[in-house]
């Protein structure tokens, strides 16, 4: 057992790390995020879908004879933690889960978001669009970055749930051996990189604010808001990247709670840390709760997780481990 | 990120757990809690089984992995926790193993794996608590001795211990961290009184430790003299990335058995307790691979601090929720043993360093924020 990153892992994640930074870094979130306020309509970036699709981010999981980098699930959350880190936009974990299966996926030529419960994501800038819908209208959305609609008599792909797949559903590309949700893990995967980047900037504020004289990371009350948000960070860590390993489906709804509750409230201290300027549109800080919400009203409710584990405890197949 | 045991691991689970399977039925009764002395020879008794089976120097000796797979089996057979052992095992063996001489280390540690002596921790005062460099116990060299006067607290098992591992102040003129000296002090020397104090849990697990001019022979000390604060961090950090192993695998246990128990009494309907409990399943889980991540990263850092500050939350939500599915009848019977767990789960936020504590630890060494007033 060596729950380490080896090698590989550690340069694909550091290599994604700085793709991020050439294809969407900080500033260019927030130039996106001025436009958006200002009226411009979000579009995708198209020479920007192509650049991660030529880095193999879609392809990721495809066998190398069909054109991919033959890597696992373990290594796809490692490169979805740093895409929700960057809070890279567009429908990112759909059309992953689509290459290999719909023409032009995998190389990024072609976009695809799928109809998910009420709400669907990115659907005038898709080319494909997974499941079927009567009508759809658009919202305006509460992240500026992802556009919202509405669509009435929506019908998911045949196991498309949560931007991924459920067991037994029909992409391939989506369902690994054990029939986890593989989409369901890889939004899991952005959460925690969002929930390490509101903790990074938290601390960078602590460090340079002062205020009675001192840094503000000095007092003990904001130094504790970022301890419990590394310490959440690090639950969400843990908890997908064991689950990517295991593919066990329990684990899995155990790494949706922690890494949902770890962005949705390591973004909401990481605003507190901020003070008034938190509260501005030109702070990172505000994307990052947004599009918290977003990725959680993804698939899955907490209570269908929490229920899915209460229920694992019945289970006397299961015992040790 | 491999988190499948290799075939050499598989055959030590294999046989540990024969092992615990043939030797846990011939175990006597476990003592009453409240009754030191047996429970000082049954702990020391399963110790001494332990060393017979090759199994004593675990915590020492065996790669992580094994140590992990050790304790796991152990926990999942009922098998004795260390009890009694605790500070030899896991605090002042470990230090004597890094620190002390030769002789030292040969005086001391077969003892503790053989389950021989007994060994508490007298660093905590009454007025040296979280800020421990604070501590005023004096000892004045006089020839060979250390003369030493002042007084611990909290002291667990000090009342079956043989040995202290006794921090005391050695230069009072020095900067607080550099002043400190590590003793190993005989429980027996005059001037030793030693005051059980009850905790709320009904049981004197503690006690206060009065020292009138001990006479602690200077070849008692270890490390040099001045740099026992250095010392005792070695101590400190020695098993904080394990630290609860085995309670983590024995609160997922008791959480299946409150299912049961909660879908028997029909407060299973109640799917606001479910959806607790299905949290706790969660939270326990990944705790659980945050030790296994722990082990894998050697040493210990910053998964350390992560898991005592949320396990010993959980654990206490653990038994507030065990508290529910028993209802009053159960949960106010101090009988039972979910509510003996209930309260003295209430210490996992202040023992080893308080949750406080633990928070500033983070903020300041792994996160890097500046220092407070
Ligand atoms: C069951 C049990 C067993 C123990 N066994 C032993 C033992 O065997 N040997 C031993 O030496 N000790 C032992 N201890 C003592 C333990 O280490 C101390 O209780 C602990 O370090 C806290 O010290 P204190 O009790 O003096 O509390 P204090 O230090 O007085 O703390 C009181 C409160 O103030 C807070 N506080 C203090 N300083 C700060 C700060 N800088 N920032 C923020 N908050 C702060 C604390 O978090 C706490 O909430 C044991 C304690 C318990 C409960």
């Amino acid at each position: 057992m060596d729950f380490r990153l080896t090698e590989d892992q550690r340069a694909l994640a550091d290599g994604t790390r700085g793709l991020m930074a050439r294809l969407y870094p900080a500033e260019r979130l927030r130039e996106d995020a001025a436009g958006a306020a200002a009226g411009t309509p979000v579009t995708l970036d198209r020479g920007m879908w192509r650049a991660l699709g030529e880095a193999g981010f879609f392809a990721l999981r495809l066998p190398e004879e069909r054109g991919g980098l033959g890597l696992g699930l373990p290594e796809a959350v490692l490169v979805f933690e740093e895409a929700g880190r960057a809070l890279l936009p567009g429908p990112l974990v759909t059309t992953h889960l689509a290459a290999g299966w719909v023409p032009g996926a995998a190389e990024g030529g072609t976009v695809v978001t799928a109809v998910d419960g009420e709400l669907t994501e990115w659907l005038e800038a898709s080319d494909r669009v997974l499941g079927s819908y009567d009508k759809a209208e658009p919202v305006r959305s509460v992240d500026p970055l992802t556009p919202l609609h509405r669509v009435v008599g929506g019908e998911p792909a045949g196991g498309v749930v949560g931007g991924g797949v459920t067991a037994g559903g029909v992409l391939e590309g989506g369902v690994t051996a054990g029939g986890v949700t593989a989409g369901e893990l890889l939004t899991c995967a952005q959460q925690t990189g969002s929930a390490a980047r509101t903790l990074e900037l938290a601390v960078r504020h602590a460090t340079t604010r002062e205020q009675f004289g001192r840094p503000i990371g000095s007092f003990q009350a904001v130094k504790h808001l970022c301890a419990d948000m590394l310490v959440r960070a690090e639950m969400a860590r843990t908890a997908v990247r064991a689950a990517a390993v295991s593919g066990d489906l329990g684990e899995t709804a155990a790494a949706r709670l922690l890494a949902d509750e770890a962005a949705v409230r390591n973004a909401r201290d990481c605003l507190q840390v901020f003070g008034g300027m938190g509260f501005t549109w030109e702070a990172e800080v505000h994307l990052h709760i947004k599009r918290s919400w977003i990725l959680r009203s993804r698939g899955r409710s907490v209570a269908e997780c929490e229920e899915r584990l209460a229920e694992s405890l019945l289970d006397e197949t299961l015992c040790g481990i | 990120m491999d988190l499948t045991y290799t075939g050499a691991e598989l055959v030590y689970r294999e046989e540990l757990r024969a092992w615990l399977a043939r030797t846990l039925p011939a175990l006597p009764p476990a003592p009453d809690p409240a009754d030191w002395p047996a429970r000082r020879a049954y702990d020391t008794g399963w110790q001494r089984r332990l060393h017979e089976a090759g199994y004593a120097d675990v915590h020492w000796n065996a790669d992580p992995t094994r140590r992990l797979i050790f304790l796991e089996e152990t926990e999942l057979a009922g098998a004795p926790y260390v009890g009694a052992n605790f500070v030899g095992l896991l605090h002042a063996g470990p230090t004597i193993a890094a620190e002390g001489t030769a002789g030292q280390r040969e005086r001391w540690l077969p003892p503790v794996l053989r389950g021989d002596e007994v060994w508490c921790q007298g660093f905590s005062e009454p007025g040296a608590g979280s800020d421990l460099a604070s501590l005023r116990t004096r000892a004045v060299r006089d020839g060979d001795s250390y003369v030493v006067t002042g007084s611990k607290i909290w002291t667990s098992h000090a009342e079956v211990a043989d040995w202290c591992e006794l921090l005391v102040r050695t230069d009072p003129d020095a900067p607080r961290h550099r002043g400190i000296s590590w003793l190993a002090m005989p429980m027996d020397l005059p001037g030793v009184t030693v005051r059980p104090l009850r905790t709320l849990a009904g049981t004197t697990e503690f006690a206060e430790v009065f020292l009138d001019e001990v006479r602690v022979p200077v070849a008692n000390r270890v490390g040099a003299e001045n740099d026992g604060w250095r010392v005792t961090m070695v101590t400190l950090s020695f098993e904080r990335g394990t630290a609860f192993a085995g309670e983590v695998v024995a609160c997922r246990r008791t959480l299946r058995e409150l299912a049961r128990m909660a879908r028997g009494t029909g407060a299973w309907d109640d799917p606001v307790l479910r959806r607790r409990m299905g949290r706790l399943a969660a939270e326990f889980g990944v705790l659980w691979r945050l030790v296994q991540w722990n082990v894998s990263a050697g040493a210990p850092g910053v998964g350390g601090s992560v898991l005592k500050l949320r396990y010993s939350q959980a654990r206490q939500e653990l038994y507030d929720t065990a508290a529910e599915v028993l209802g009053p009848s159960g949960a106010l019977d101090a009988d039972r043993p979910w509510t003996s767990d209930r309260l003295s789960s209430l210490s996992y936020t202040i023992a080893a360093g308080t949750s406080q504590i633990q928070r500033n630890i983070v903020a300041e060494r792994i996160l890097g924020l500046p220092k407070g007033a």
